[in-house]
């Protein structure tokens, strides 16, 4: 099956991002903290008139806050909120077939929030899901 | 016009519209279903209305087109060409009659029977169109309301938030480059303009909660009336302003628990007479904002819940008796959520038609609200629901802690006074912050430290906001006090919801997002528990020894010390020098938006002050002063005072005279519309009394003066205006001010005089020297 995927940078990692999850992606701006909020998530920001839930993805996935602020985010609805999932950094849109994961199975954060592999240059990338991201899966799997 | 009936004609019409086009349908293909429910639910629904705004003509055709139709779709009747030229007939009259009522014209009865008489199966179609021809004479009024849905209004919303931050980001720009004055006014034009149109769309969402409330005493004397029951219906609060779509959802629940309350509460005036109470029973529907929600309060003094009836009912139900006993009190009374409970033994016409509280519950709860009960056996019932204050737009004080702002909901605010005030004590008892703020001790919680974002530093003047939750009252310490704005707030993601001290996010003008604090949350996430407000003993022995009046004491601006009864005492609120500005021939102070006149005695303050806001039910008047002290309680015999004037009489407070201001003479002497006497005289000479008397005397009395030619014998002018140059041989007697007026700017320049034309010009010297500020 042909799709389009957005190819991204999360956590030192490239990943593939289906493209019906993205709504937009912009270059982020100022962001303000949520005090008491989870450490994976940033703050509000301003995306054209409409305020944003700014997610840090790295953090998300391996615990580790990402330094510095973020830069590019990738915009996407989920349950009527949005979210901009802040990446390290954006490729380019393509069509291409998605395989199944195979292997072992683990409930790792990133097996958490995979969907999939496809192949680019005849390297293997992981179709990752933005919405489980919301929650801190690196802190969901160590429970 | 009546807003529902409005409402009524403006749905009806849109519908007989679009249904003109189902019923020619409907004729070609009688069979189908589609159609034909179409059709039905349209009568069905103006049958409904009608029944309901007493519009009886209307509802008879309803009435009768529904119950052919309702044949049809049971079966019992085939469409035929008659019934659809009948139906079609009866469609087109309401449209007539609807037009009729909007247009405030009397429309003959035209052959309605005959129209209905078409509707019976075998009837003649020659019937309905005799009918027909004499309906055609209606003039169709214009209408004056469009309807909107609610998504579009969402649309403009974002459009105009875009707008606003565009504006700024504009204003930014600017103030970096060298601002040309031509550029800048334009700026400023396009402020004003986005300010009024953002305030006028910010307005289409909302609605007073009397549109919700306006219907209610027609339902109850209804509801009433058909159970021979007396009930008199009190609506509070009617002011308070709601989502559109808050209103919409809520009025089905209201109006069943409206009926409920006076089928199953209400008793009839025979028990009611039995029962010690009067044949009248009373139903109360009351309004209020509560800090990030509206209260809707429904209480009835009826006779209650009976508990033990409703788990009598749900045992027969099928229900296990001894799990429903051992509920605790607050479970039993929940019972009555139940599905598909009624403790009536018979349905009535009114309610026990299925539709339970369960339903209710459940659509409250869909917008994110809640219901509580407060059941008193014998005595009444007050059904609470609370709902969010999400997607309306509310009054907020931007706070800041530890550099970030903040917003918190105006309505929960009692207070905001600066620490270092005399008044004001911080203490620490235990592991507890405490405040004490004119005798009044209560829990200080630092909103940056149960945010995590600072530890308890509190150096330098802070600003501390006594914040009243219902359950108990407060002290949130803040950094400072930046603002007040109307915000549209909206839900947070879950996420940041969960953390329990937000109540939802909003993008004020700054353009930078805010989070609007949820104060019940933070008491909570603090460990505040509520119990009896604590009193400082000395005060509480003082209150109850004393029968007396209780009196605000306070340093007044001269130094006195003054009182002024606690009772027309509306809030406490620090002020700024920038809030007082001399206009329309009074002192005033500008606050929320809006001029409150300001009295004071004594020197006008030169820094920070504080002010009274007083009200005596219906005006309202400030009182600078410089800071308050205590509430005492003073014995309402007061040594009378010298001469009438601001002082009522002077009480003993511990062997100090306190002088007691006279509320009456306060508001005698400074509401709006009363002392017109006290207004500065303008007295008008020179050349060109014509222009004087009409161009300048009416822009004077606008601006809240007093004008004459020639003031009457023992008058005294406060400020003489003349036109044109000359020599001022008769003001000579320099005793007034005198404003001169040049005819041409020119000369305004040479001289020194003011261009007759430049209207704040003339008002600014006029001010100057008629008020105590330029």
């Amino acid at each position: 099956m042909n799709d389009l995927y957005l190819i991204a940078h999360i956590a030192g990692r490239v990943v593939a991002i289906e493209s019906v999850e993205v709504e937009s992606v912009v270059d982020m701006g100022e962001v303000t903290p949520i005090p008491l909020s989870p450490d994976h998530v940033i703050g509000l920001a301003t995306l054209r008139s409409r305020v944003v839930t700014v997610i840090d993805t790295t953090a998300a996935l391996t615990g580790a806050p990402s330094a510095g602020q973020p830069r590019r985010a990738i915009v996407s609805v989920i349950d009527g909120h949005h979210y901009a999932f802040a990446v390290d950094a954006l490729e380019d849109v393509a069509a291409f077939t998605s395989h199944p994961l195979d292997g072992g199975e683990d409930d790792g954060p990133w097996s958490l929030a995979a969907r999939g592999v496809i192949e680019r240059d005849g390297e293997p990338v992981l179709i990752v899901a933005l919405s489980p991201l919301v929650s801190n899966l690196s802190a969901a799997s160590v429970d | 016009m009546d807003d529902l009936l409005e409402e009524f004609i403006a749905e009806t019409r849109e519908t007989a519209e679009a249904l003109a086009g189902e019923i020619v349908a409907w004729e070609s293909a009688p069979h189908d279903r589609a159609r034909l429910d179409a059709i039905f639910r349209f009568v069905h629904t103006v049958k409904g209305s009608c029944g309901f705004l007493d519009l009886p003509r209307l509802e008879r055709l309803a009435h009768a087109a529904e119950d052919a139709l309702a044949q049809v779709r049971s079966g019992e009747r085939q469409p035929n060409p008659a019934l659809v030229s009948a139906v079609l007939a009866i469609v087109d009259r309401i449209g007539e009659i609807v037009d009729a009522i909007e247009g405030g014209v009397s429309l003959g009865d035209g052959g309605e029977e005959l129209l209905i008489a078409a509707l019976a199966p075998g009837a003649d179609m020659g019937d309905a169109l005799v009918a027909q021809p004499a309906t055609t004479s209606v003039t169709r009024v214009a209408s004056r309301s469009v309807r909107l849905g609610v998504d579009l209004l969402d649309r403009m919303m974002s459009g105009m938030s875009d707008m606003v931050l565009a504006r700024n980001e504009l204003a930014r720009r600017l103030r970096t480059t060298a601002a040309d004055p031509a550029i800048e006014a334009s700026l400023e034009r396009l402020s004003a303009t986005i300010a009024d149109m953002r305030e006028t769309v910010t307005r289409t969402r909302m609605q007073r909660i009397d549109s919700l409330f306006s219907a209610l005493p027609r339902v109850v004397r209804d509801t009433a009336t058909s159970l021979n029951k007396q009930v008199a219906l009190t609506i509070e609060g009617a002011d308070v302003e709601l989502d559109r779509e808050m209103i919409e959802l809520m009025r089905d629940p209201l109006v069943h628990m409206i009926r409920n309350a006076i089928d199953h509460g209400i008793e009839g005036p025979l028990d009611r007479r039995a029962a010690g109470k009067p044949e009248q029973g009373r139903l109360t529907v009351a309004a209020r904002q509560s800090g990030n929600q509206i209260v809707i309060e429904i209480a009835d003094d009826g006779r209650g819940i009976d508990v033990s009836r409703v788990i009598a009912k749900l045992v027969a139900g099928g229900r296990d008796e001894r799990t429903l006993l051992a509920l605790g009190e607050r479970e039993k009374l929940g019972l009555i959520f139940e599905p598909g409970l009624t403790t009536k033994d018979a349905a009535s016409a009114i309610s026990g038609r299925g539709v339970g509280m369960d339903v209710v519950r459940e659509a409250i709860s869909q917008i994110g609200g809640r219901i509580a009960l407060e059941n008193e056996p014998g005595r009444g019932l007050r059904i609470t629901i609370h709902v969010p204050l999400t997607l309306s737009i509310i009054s907020t004080i931007i706070v800041s802690a530890a550099g970030q702002s903040f917003a918190i909901p105006r309505g929960v605010i009692d207070e905001i006074v600066s620490t270092g005030a005399d008044s004001i004590r911080l203490d620490r008892l235990g592991e507890r912050d405490v405040a004490t703020i004119r005798g009044r001790r209560l829990p200080l919680i630092e909103l940056g430290g149960v945010l995590k974002l600072s530890s308890d530093v509190r150096e330098g003047k802070r600003k501390l906001v006594i914040v009243d939750i219902g359950a108990g009252s407060f002290v949130l310490g803040v950094d400072d006090v930046l603002d007040t704005e109307e915000l549209v707030i909206k839900p947070a993601a879950p996420i940041v919801m969960a953390t329990g001290v937000y109540a939802g996010q909003t993008l004020p003008d700054s353009g930078r997002p805010m989070l609007l604090i949820d104060c019940a949350g933070v008491a909570a996430c603090a460990g505040l528990r509520f119990q009896r407000e604590a009193v400082v003993e000395e005060d509480a022995v003082a209150i109850e020894e004393a029968p007396g009046m209780p009196v605000l004491m306070f340093l007044d601006l001269d130094g006195a010390s003054r009182a002024v009864p606690l009772s027309i005492v509306d809030r406490i609120e620090p002020a700024e020098l920038s809030q007082m500005q001399w206009s329309g021939g009074r002192m005033r102070l500008t606050v929320e938006e809006s001029l409150i006149p300001l009295a004071m005695i004594g020197e006008a303050p030169t820094g920070d002050f504080a002010i009274l806001r007083l009200r005596d039910g219906m005006g309202e008047v400030a009182y600078a002063i410089a800071e308050p002290r205590d509430i005492v309680t003073v014995s309402p015999e007061l040594a009378p005072p010298v001469a009438p004037g601001p002082v009522a009489g002077v009480a003993l407070v511990e062997g100090q005279p306190v002088e007691l201001l006279d509320a009456h003479w306060l508001f005698a002497k400074h509401l709006d519309g009363i002392a017109a006497d006290r207004r500065p005289l303008c007295l008008l000479a020179g050349d060109n009394a014509d222009w004087m008397s009409m161009f300048l005397a009416p822009m004077l009395r606008a601006a809240g003066y007093r004008v004459t030619h020639a003031p009457a014998p023992g008058e005294v002018a406060d400020v003489l205006i003349r036109l044109g140059g000359g020599s001022d041989v008769e003001a000579a007697n320099d005793t007034i001010p005198v404003v001169r007026l040049a005819a041409d700017p020119g000369s305004a320049e040479r001289d020194g005089s003011v261009y007759r034309y430049d209207r704040a010009g003339v008002l600014a010297a006029i001010g100057a020297c008629t008020g105590v500020w330029a």
